[in-house]
């Protein structure tokens, strides 16, 4: 059964180099390497240390207060380097990839089986690190169980890998890993899709929405809050759309494949198409062919231009992201830039800008903030991209005061700091919303928990 | 390169000196700066406060011109030099002599008013190692357009330096004040000085000094400076003017804000720009009609006879008090401040409306001063941030509400 849902209020970005359908293999990285930062909160415990060889999906380190949750490793190889920060903490771990690949066999997964099982076996086989829960936009606390499983197929983000094209072929995989998740909760499995063309949009043990309208309509907050609001005390868990696939391939195969489709595009590539690589893998092996300068002034981003992480040119792809982006820095100067009329720039305002005028453009967006940053001045901008019932600006101001029952009485349980993206892309004043958001949920989930 | 890398290597060189914010004030004013995104969104919009506050400066400009223009014209028309302009474009308002008495009298009010003001903002933005903000630039353009003509300099930079310090940097600064700057400027000129900031001498230039020399022996006609809120006030009318004259904005008043013409043109462009909001424009000028309806309401049921002192004012048609007094710059250009304002959409409309309705019921009530328009907007200023507590709380008993009916 398909349901509709529209939303009126968000903004498109529409950004130059969108990604060409077609799919290249990358070439094949020498290293991968898996930062734990990536699985928020987590305090890992090493198993592999440096010296140890590893198979595909063999235990990396697991989640310190649940010996049960593992983190597994995405290639075969052996582990050369564990990068550390201070108070030794693990910043990342490095893998020197075989020549030939060699997979820890999990076994075919019996898809009849009961929660408990599904449970084990996930956590075991290095699934569960796909599984996020809201409140708090952590990994997913494996005693729990959600009033609901969210899934966006409909990725609206400027420059996302869209998934109509790189899950096509993966129904399998998809439908044996929904099963799988539709038996861990108490409220069934909800997917937004795009179109009903969506590889999504078929699959048994689910309710499909299709959503429409501006960015965010595709963003996963946006399906929780139109369906199913956080309440206290209540959890959902949300899994990437791309990640179903590994978790279904492995139920069905028993081998943990951290190959996915990437998408690399941004105004800095020549070419923008989509790579077949793994979780891991170096950026480097995708962004210079026929891609951006070698020693050109790049922004590299691994994930998208509003919630991706910046990556220094040697550094991976990370956990959970399908798109590389890769934008020009905007590191200079630019004379009367605040008061001359600005038509290479987007702005939901028409103060002497004109991104207005032409609504279909695509434009080539830089790193420059375009301003300093400031107290919060104006009022009204941020309601126009917020879709959720939520009041953003008093919910950003809770959390730098760090009230915990306001937060707690404005929303805070049901929102993501992506949910905060458009906001912070709008913001007059400059405000980093994601991270005073990812502070205040951290601050909740030490608290409260 | 040139200039921009001078600047640039001044500033790398100069990174731990105390008063870096001052030149950087400077330098940002020359050049939008090179800093960039992190991590969070990795692109920003076009807009910054900057932008927005010289969007509104551009929509003061044509009250600023036309009150300079409108020094002269009162001036020379109260001494009897030349003929009443016929409509906004009559021949004896457009003129060079005109506008030099408002180069010699108005200028010195805007170089004071942001000369004082900026200084005040710099000594505070060094002293707290923060980068100067942009609020004063706005407040230092309001300040000479809601003054009188005549109004001493001096009093003028006391009241300017009391606003910023009191009304602004004590709370932290732009963004965090509660009283609006511009009118704390005023409330302390009308409070302190009363006798320059009311009355029926001071809205004309040359007036104030006609009467001195009158009351010295000289044997002079005084001129009459009164506005028309003050001779409604005092159940009277001035005559020769029509409404008309009101509308485009040819008649005494403080500096920017008699022409309601050009106010209206400068509502509609921060409307398109989206800089200002509509909604608490809209709803003030609801307010003040509604309660001008009252008043009229009141007047007809004879529950106010002639002789009341009220009269005057209350029978006013309601539709009359939006061009008389300064009502719809209070509306566009006050009353909008964001950071003042109530911030949320519901609360704008709630905010707004309380604005012109106060506005108008102080303009009947007060005896001593007809115009209620900055006092109404400061009150609601305070009220604001309870306005916007209770709508928010909406939002918070339905997330209440959602718990318990799933607890049930």
């Amino acid at each position: 059964m398909s349901k509709d849902i529209r939303i009126k209020k968000g903004l498109d970005i529409k950004l130059v180099g969108e990604a060409e359908k077609t799919t290249e293999n990358a070439i094949i990285s020498n290293f991968y390497t898996i930062r734990p930062e990536d699985f928020h909160s987590i305090i890992p415990k090493l198993v592999a240390k440096e010296g140890t060889h590893v198979k595909a999906g063999e235990t990396l380190f697991y989640n310190k207060d649940n010996e049960a949750m593992k983190f597994v490793s995405p290639v075969s190889g052996e582990v050369t380097e564990v990068q550390r920060g201070p108070r030794r903490r693990i910043d990342a771990i490095k893998i020197t990839a075989d020549k030939e690949q060699s997979y820890i066999d999990h076994g075919k997964f019996d898809l009849s089986a009961d929660a408990d099982k599904i449970r084990e076996h996930l956590l075991a086989s290095g699934c569960w690190a796909f599984i996020k829960q809201r409140p708090y936009d952590v990994v997913a606390k494996s005693d729990s169980t959600p009033k609901g499983i969210f899934i966006s197929g409909y990725a609206s983000a400027p420059l996302s890998a869209d998934l109509n094209y790189t899950l096509v072929g993966k129904e399998a995989e998809l439908q044996a890993a929904v099963t799988a998740l539709s038996k861990l909760t108490t409220g069934g499995v909800h997917i937004s899709v795009g179109s009903p063309n969506s590889p999504l949009a078929n699959l048994e043990h689910t309710t499909t929405y299709k959503v429409s309208g501006p960015h965010p309509a595709g963003n996963v907050g946006t399906l929780i809050n139109k369906i199913s609001p956080v309440n206290k005390g209540e959890t959902v868990w949300t899994v990437n759309a791309q990640d179903l696939v590994i978790i279904g391939e492995m139920l069905l195969t028993g081998k943990f494949n951290a190959e996915r489709i990437v998408a690399l595009a941004g105004s800095s590539v020549k070419k923008p198409r989509y790579f077949k690589t793994k979780i891991g893998s170096e950026v480097s092996t995708m962004v210079y062919d026929n891609g951006v300068e070698q020693n050109g002034n790049d922004r590299i981003i691994s994930g998208n231009v509003l919630t991706g992480k910046k990556v220094a040119p040697d550094g991976s792809l990370d956990y959970y992201s399908n798109v590389i982006t890769v934008i020009p820095e905007g590191d200079d100067y630019e004379f009367f830039g605040w008061n001359k009329p600005v038509f290479n720039k987007i702005s939901t305002s028409r103060a002497l800008t004109f991104s207005w005028l032409n609504p279909k453009k695509k434009y080539a967006l830089n790193t420059n903030t375009n301003g300093e940053h400031r107290a919060f001045v104006t009022t009204g901008t941020y309601e126009e991209v917020f879709p959720l019932d939520i009041y953003p600006m008093q919910i950003l101001k809770a959390c730098m005061y760090k009230d915990l029952d306001e937060m707690e009485a404005l929303g805070m349980y049901e929102v993501a700091p992506e949910d905060f993206a458009l906001t912070e892309f709008v913001c007059v004043s400059k405000q980093p919303h994601q991270k005073i958001i990812r502070e205040g949920l951290d601050l909740m989930l030490k608290e409260i928990g | 390169m040139g200039l921009k890398q001078n600047l640039h290597n001044f500033k790398e060189k100069n990174k731990d000196k105390k008063w870096l914010p001052g030149f950087n004030a400077l330098f940002t004013f020359l050049y939008m700066p090179n800093e960039t995104t992190h991590n969070g969104t990795h692109i920003k919009a076009a807009d910054d406060l900057k932008r927005t506050m010289n969007t509104v400066i551009m929509a003061l400009v044509p009250c600023l011109i036309f009150g300079m223009f409108n020094a002269g014209y009162q001036h020379y028309l109260a001494l009897g030099e030349i003929e009443s302009a016929n409509g906004f474009l009559g021949a004896s308002f457009w003129t060079i002599d005109n506008l030099m008495i408002g180069v010699w009298k108005v200028l010195p009010l805007v170089i004071v008013s942001y000369g004082v003001g900026l200084a005040v903002e710099f000594v505070f933005a060094i002293i707290k190692g923060h980068e100067v903000e942009e609020g004063y630039l706005v407040t230092g353009m309001l300040v000479p357009l809601i003054v009188p003509v005549d109004i001493p300099l001096w009093m003028l930079a006391v009241a300017v330096i009391f606003g910023v310090v009191i009304g602004k940097e004590v709370f932290g600064g732009t963004g965090m004040n509660i009283l609006n700057p511009a009118l704390t400027i005023r409330a302390f000129l009308f409070f302190a000085y009363p006798t320059w900031m009311s009355g029926d001498k001071v809205w004309v230039h040359g007036a104030v000094e006609r009467d001195q020399a009158i009351a010295a022996g000289q044997n002079l006609d005084a001129i009459s400076g009164e506005t028309l809120l003050g001779a409604y006030a005092q159940n009277s009318s001035l005559a020769g003017i029509d409404y008309w004259d009101m509308f485009w904005g040819i008649i005494p008043g403080s500096v920017g804000e008699t022409s309601k013409f050009l106010i209206i043109i400068g509502a509609l462009f921060l409307i398109f720009t989206k800089i200002g909001s509509w909604r608490i424009m809209l709803s003030t000028i609801i307010g003040a009609l509604v309660m001008g309806l009252i008043f009229n309401g009141v007047v007809d049921a004879g529950w106010i006879g002639d002789t009341s002192k009220f009269y005057g004012l209350m029978s006013v048609p309601f539709w009359q008090h939006l061009i008389i007094g300064s009502i719809l710059f209070g509306a566009v250009y006050m009353a909008t401040d964001p950071v003042t304002a109530s911030q949320t959409n519901k609360g704008k409309w709630i905010y707004g409306f309380l604005i012109g309705f106060i506005s108008i019921m102080i303009r009947v009530f007060n005896p001593a001063y007809p115009e209620g328009v900055f006092l109404a907007i400061l009150l609601m200023n305070v009220f604001a941030p309870t306005i916007d507590h209770y709508v928010v709380q909406g939002n918070v008993k339905r997330r209440m509400k959602r718990l318990k009916v799933k607890a049930a």
